[in-house]
C-alpha cells in the first residue's frame, strides 16, 4: 500500500524515529525542517511498501554522515542531498527507482525524505536497521552481502566522491576520513540494491511505524492518556523502569560519545551504557537489556523521546525495551552490533531478559 | 547608594539600596508612559529616605519592553538578515521557520552570500565583495534599516561577519544599524540568527527607550549612569542596550531569583517564586539563576537565548482549590481574586481563602473561612508542600541538600518546612525582590565555541577560554580584580575523532562604578 508523505506529517514522523533511534541520530529538529522545505518546494513524497518494489528496481539509501553537533550550525543544502544519488546513478550507468533510509533515528529518516522529494523519487516504507546504529555497515543488507560500495559521498561545496572497497567496514573507515575532511557533515548515497535484494533484507514498515508512533504519543497526549504506555504496546516491548536521571557521565572516544547514565527509581539504580545509541541497561548491576533490542528512554509524563546527548541531571524519565528485527539476533549479526563488538563483556540479553548464547552455526538464529 | 527599578507589565517596582541594604522601596501600577512611572517611582523613594541626585552611583532598570514589542509585533524596525555560508545551508534560508506575521511585522527580507567557516575554523567559501554590495544595494531600494548578519561557526571564528558588516554599511550608510550573530548568541545557526534578526528589529525601539528613561532619570537631578538588567543577571550598560535590546528579554524571572538570593543571602539555593497563578522554580548557582540548555521558543521562534531556567506549577494565590480532592489550580481567578476570593466575600474556594483559614495570612475577613474543616486545610497545604517539594527535586542538579527560598505575594501558601529540604527561607521585602535583583551590580562575559583538542593540551586550552571570557567581562566594565568564572561546560562533540569539545566559560565582576563607593 502506497501513501504519501506530506509538509504536516513530517513532525510526527520524526518524533516516532527518534524512539526507535534509541538515543541517537541528534536533535531531529532540523532534518525534519529539511524534509518539510522540500516537500513544499518539490511536492509530497510518495511512500511505497517493501512488498510493491518491483526486482528490477535500483534502490539506494541516503544519509547524513557525521556530526549532528556540526549539522545545526552548516545547514545542508538540497543541492547536497540529491548529488551523491546522481553520482551513484552515473557510475552504475542505470536510472535510480527508489530512496531508503539506512536507519530510523534522528536525522537520517527525514533526509532521505528530503532526497525523495527533490527527486521526486518513490521512498521506500522501510530501512536498514529498524533501529539506529552508530556505524555504516551495522546495517541488515551487510549480512545478505550487499555492499555499502560503491558509496557516493558530497559536501555543500560540489565535491562529490565515489568510494569502491573490499567490504563494508573499509567503507566506513574511509568516508569516516573524507567526512572529517570535508567539513564533518556530508551526504552519502549507498548500498545500491535490486527490488529482489530490498525486500529480503530490509525491515518493512519502518516509516509507518515510526508516524504511528509520533502520532500516538500526540494523540495519548490529546487524550490524556499515557503515552508511554501506548507506545511500549506499539512496539510490542516493555516498561524496564520509571525513575530520575542522577547522574551522566561522557566522554569522546574515538569520534564517538560514550557515557553511562544513572537512573534512580522504586525499584532501584538503573544503568544505561551508550555510544550515541544506547547499549546495555542494567538494575543493580544485574544485565536487563542490551543491545540490539531496542533501549528507549522517554520523558516521564509527556512521552517524548530523549536523546543521549540531550540526558540531563533531574529528568524523569521511563525506560522501555522493545524487541529488534529477528534477523539481528544471528550469530553473525551479533558479532557486527552484539555488546561484545561495543566492549561489554556480557552475552546479549533480549529486551525480556532472555540470554542468547552464541553458537558457532553461521548466520542460524541463537536463541 | 543605588537605585534598582523594575517595569514588569503589571507593577514598577523601586528600591534605594546603599550595598545590599535596602533603605526604601516602593511598588506602584505600570503606567502607560514608562518614564511618568520612573519618574514618579523615584520620587516615592526620595520620599521614603531623602538622597539627593549626587548622592546615587547608578540606576539600574529591569523591563519588559523588548519582549513585548515583540510578542505584540509592534514598532519593530524593517530588517534584513544576511547570512554567510553559502554554497552550505541553501536548503533552510533565514527566517525559514518564523510565524508569516512577525515577518510581515518586519518587512523582513532574507539574502543568503557567499562565506563562512568549518567547525575547525577552516574557510568554507571566500567573501565576494561584489554580492555583498548588490545585496546591500537590494535592502537600500527596499527600504531597509536593521541588518543581522549571521555567518556559519561565526562563534569559532567571527572575522567574517566583521568584514561583512564593513561593505553592507558602505552601501547603506551611516544610519543603518547593523547587528552581528556572534556578539548574540552560541552555536546553532538558526537559532543564533533568529536572535540576531530578532535583536535588529528591536535596535530602534531600543534607542528610544534608552532615550526616555534617561530623561526620566535626569529629570530626578540623578547623573549616575543608567545600566540594564541581561538576560543572565549581570548589567549593561545604555550604549550597549543601543546595540543588543535582546539581551533584555529575561531579565523579569531573573532579577526575581537574584533579588531572592540577595535578601536572603544564599547563593547556592533553589528559589520559589508564588504568584496569582503560577509557582516559578529556579536555581541559583554562585547567585546566578541557572539557564536553559535547550531551545526556547519566543513568539513562536526558535532562539537559544540565555534564559533561565524556570519549572512552573499552576499553583499560586488565586488558585481555586477542589473541595473534593483537595487539589490546587491549574485554574486560577487571577486579578479577580480581590471579588471572588472567600475572604473578599465571593463564592470561589481559593488558594488564600486555605491560608487565611490556617491562620497563614491575615487577608480579607477571617471569618468567612472560618467554617472549613481544619483537617481539609491542613490536606491541601499538604498537597501544595508535596508538589512544590517534588517540583524543586526536579530542578537542582545534583542529590545534595540545597536551602530553598520562598518569595512572592503568594508564598504564603508555603509551609515552613518542605519534604526533602526542611526549613523554607523567607527573607524580608520579598514583594520588590525584583527590583532588587536590578540593582545587583555586576557583569559579565561568556564564551562558547567548538574545540579540537589535542591530546595532551586541555588543560592550556581551557585555560586560554577561561582568559578570553574574563577579558571579556573586564571589557563590559568589570572591575579587573573582582572577575571570576562562574560556570563552566565542557560537552564532547559526537561523531568526531580528534577529541572536538564545546566549551562555554562564563566569567563575571563586580561593576566598576568609576572609584570606590
Amino acid at each position: 500500500m502506497s501513501w504519501t508523505i506530506t509538509a504536516n506529517l513530517v513532525p510526527g514522523l520524526a518524533r516516532g524515529a527518534a524512539v526507535l533511534g534509541t538515543g541517537g541520530g541528534g536533535d531531529p529538529y532540523i532534518g525534519a525542517l529539511l524534509a518539510a522545505q522540500a516537500i513544499q518546494q518539490h511536492g509530497d513524497v510518495t511512500v511505497v511498501s517493501v512488498a510493491e518494489v518491483p526486482d528490477d528496481a535500483l534502490v539506494l539509501t541516503v544519509a547524513m554522515m557525521g556530526a549532528p553537533t556540526v549539522m545545526v550550525e552548516k545547514l545542508p543544502s538540497l543541492d547536497e542531498v540529491i548529488a551523491p544519488v546522481h553520482a551513484l546513478g552515473a557510475f552504475l550507468g542505470r536510472a535510480v527507482t527508489h530512496i531508503a533510509c539506512a536507519e530510523v533515528g534522528g536525522v537520517n529518516s527525514t533526509i532521505p525524505i528530503a532526497a525523495a522529494a527533490a527527486l521526486r523519487l518513490p521512498l521506500i516504507d522501510g530501512d536498514g536497521m529498524g533501529r539506529a546504529f552508530p556505524e555504516l555497515q551495522m546495517v541488515l543488507p551487510t549480512l545478505y552481502g550487499i555492499d555499502a560500495s560503491p558509496l557516493a559521498f558530497s559536501d555543500e561545496k560540489g565535491n562529490v566522491g565515489v568510494l569502491n572497497t573490499v567490504d563494508n567496514a573499509w567503507t566506513e573507515r574511509i568516508a569516516r576520513v573524507a567526512c572529517v575532511e570535508m567539513g564533518c557533515s556530508v551526504m552519502i548515497s549507498g548500498f545500491p540494491m535490486s527490488g529482489l535484494q530490498a525486500r529480503e533484507s530490509l525491515v518493512a514498515d519502518s516509516l509507518s511505524l515510526s508516524r504511528e508512533i509520533g502520532d500516538g504519543i500526540t494523540a495519548a497526549r490529546e487524550a490524556k492518556t499515557d503515552p508511554v504506555e501506548r507506545t511500549v504496546r506499539l512496539l510490542g516491548g516493555r516498561e524496564l523502569f520509571a525513575g530520575k536521571v542522577t547522574d551522566v557521565q561522557r566522554a569522546t572516544t574515538t569520534g564517538f560519545a560514550r557515557g553511562r547514565a544513572r537512573i534512580e527509581g522504586a525499584a532501584g539504580t538503573l544503568e544505561l551504557s551508550f555510544q550515541n545509541e544506547h547499549l546495555i541497561a542494567e538494575l543493580d548491576g544485574r544485565t536487563l537489556v542490551t543491545t540490539p533490542d531496542l533501549i528507549i528512554v522517554l520523558e516521564h509524563d509527556s512521552g517524548e523521546p530523549i536523546t543521549t546527548e540531550g540526558l540531563r541531571y533531574g529528568q524523569r524519565v521511563r525506560v522501555i525495551a522493545a524487541p529488534s528485527d529477528e534477523r539481528w539476533h544471528s550469530s553473525a549479526a551479533l558479532a557486527m552490533v552484539g555488546p561484545g563488538y561495543f566492549g561489554y563483556d556480557t552475552p546479549s540479553h533480549r529486551f525480556d531478559g532472555r540470554v542468547e548464547h552464541l553458537t558457532d552455526d553461521r548466520g542460524g538464529a541463537a536463541a | 547608594m543605588h537605585i534598582g527599578i523594575d517595569v514588569g507589565g503589571t507593577n514598577t517596582d523601586a528600591v534605594l539600596m546603599d550595598d545590599t541594604r535596602t533603605l526604601a522601596a516602593v511598588k506602584h501600577a505600570t503606567t502607560p508612559d514608562v518614564t511618568d512611572g520612573i519618574v514618579q517611582a523615584i520620587g516615592d523613594l526620595r520620599a521614603g529616605h531623602h538622597f539627593d541626585g549626587e548622592q546615587i552611583s547608578a540606576v539600574m532598570i529591569g523591563t519588559t519592553h523588548f519582549i513585548n514589542a515583540l510578542v505584540q509585533a509592534k514598532h519593530l524596525a524593517p530588517t534584513a538578515a544576511l547570512r554567510l555560508g553559502l554554497p552550505a545551508t541553501k536548503a533552510l534560508p533565514p527566517l525559514v521557520d518564523w510565524p508569516a506575521e512577525l515577518v510581515k511585522a518586519l518587512s523582513a527580507r532574507s539574502y543568503l552570500a557567499h562565506g563562512g567557516y568549518e567547525f575547525d575554523g577552516r574557510p568554507i567559501s571566500p567573501l565576494d565583495p561584489d554580492e555583498l554590495r548588490s545585496h546591500a544595494a537590494d535592502m537600500k531600494a527596499h527600504g531597509i534599516r536593521s541588518v543581522a548578519i549571521s555567518s556559519v561557526f561565526s562563534p569559532v571564528n567571527h572575522d567574517l561577519e566583521i568584514e561583512a558588516a564593513r561593505i553592507v554599511g558602505e552601501v547603506l550608510g551611516p544610519d543603518v544599524a547593523i547587528s552581528l550573530s556572534h556578539e548574540i548568541g552560541r552555536i546553532g545557526l538558526l537559532e543564533r540568527e533568529n536572535a540576531t534578526i530578532i535583536n535588529a528589529a528591536l535596535r530602534e525601539l531600543a534607542s528610544e527607550i534608552v532615550d526616555g528613561l534617561t530623561a526620566a532619570v535626569r529629570k530626578q537631578g540623578i547623573e549616575a549612569p543608567i545600566f540594564l538588567s541581561q538576560n543572565d543577571g549581570t548589567l549593561m550598560d545604555e550604549d550597549y542596550v543601543r546595540l543588543y535590546p535582546v539581551a533584555t528579554f529575561a531579565s523579569g524571572p531573573t532579577n526575581s531569583m537574584r533579588g531572592a538570593a540577595v535578601t536572603s543571602g544564599l547563593t547556592n539555593c533553589a528559589v520559589i517564586d508564588i504568584g496569582g497563578t503560577t509557582t516559578d522554580i529556579g536555581l541559583l548557582i554562585n547567585g546566578f539563576p541557572r539557564e536553559t540548555s535547550n531551545e526556547v521558543k519566543v513568539a513562536g521562534i526558535r532562539t537559544n537565548f540565555r534564559m533561565p531556567d524556570v519549572l512552573s506549577l499552576g499553583i499560586g494565590g488565586g488558585s481555586i482549590v477542589n473541595e473534593e480532592t483537595a487539589e490546587v489550580g491549574p485554574e486560577s481567578v487571577g486579578y479577580r481574586i480581590t471579588t471572588e476570593a472567600l475572604v473578599f466575600g465571593g463564592s470561589t474556594l481559593t488558594a488564600t481563602d486555605i491560608a487565611v483559614a490556617a491562620g497563614r495570612a491575615d487577608i480579607g475577613d477571617p471569618s468567612k473561612v472560618a467554617h472549613l474543616d481544619p483537617a481539609f486545610v491542613d490536606r491541601v497545604l499538604t498537597r501544595i508542600a508535596a508538589r512544590v517539594a517534588e517540583a524543586v527535586d526536579r530542578m537542582r542538579t545534583s542529590p545534595d541538600p540545597i536551602p530553598v527560598v520562598a518569595v512572592g505575594g503568594g508564598s504564603i501558601l508555603l509551609s515552613d518546612e518542605l519534604p526533602l529540604f526542611g526549613a523554607v527561607h523567607r527573607p524580608d521585602n520579598y514583594a520588590v525582590a525584583n527590583a532588587i535583583g536590578a540593582s545587583i551590580a555586576q557583569v559579565g562575559g561568556e564564551i562558547d565555541k567548538v574545540y579540537a583538542i589535542e591530546p595532551g593540551r586541555r588543560d592550556e586550552a581551557i585555560a586560554e577560554v577561561r582568559a578570553e571570557a574574563i577579558d571579556k567581562a573586564i571589557a563590559a566594565g568589570a572591575r579587573p580584580n573582582s572577575v571570576s568564572i562562574v560556570d563552566f561546560d565542557e560537552i564532547p562533540i559526537p561523531y568526531l575523532p580528534g577529541n572536538a569539545t564545546r566549551i562555554r566559560v562564563k566569567a563575571v565582576g563586580d561593576l566598576d562604578m568609576g572609584g570606590p563607593r
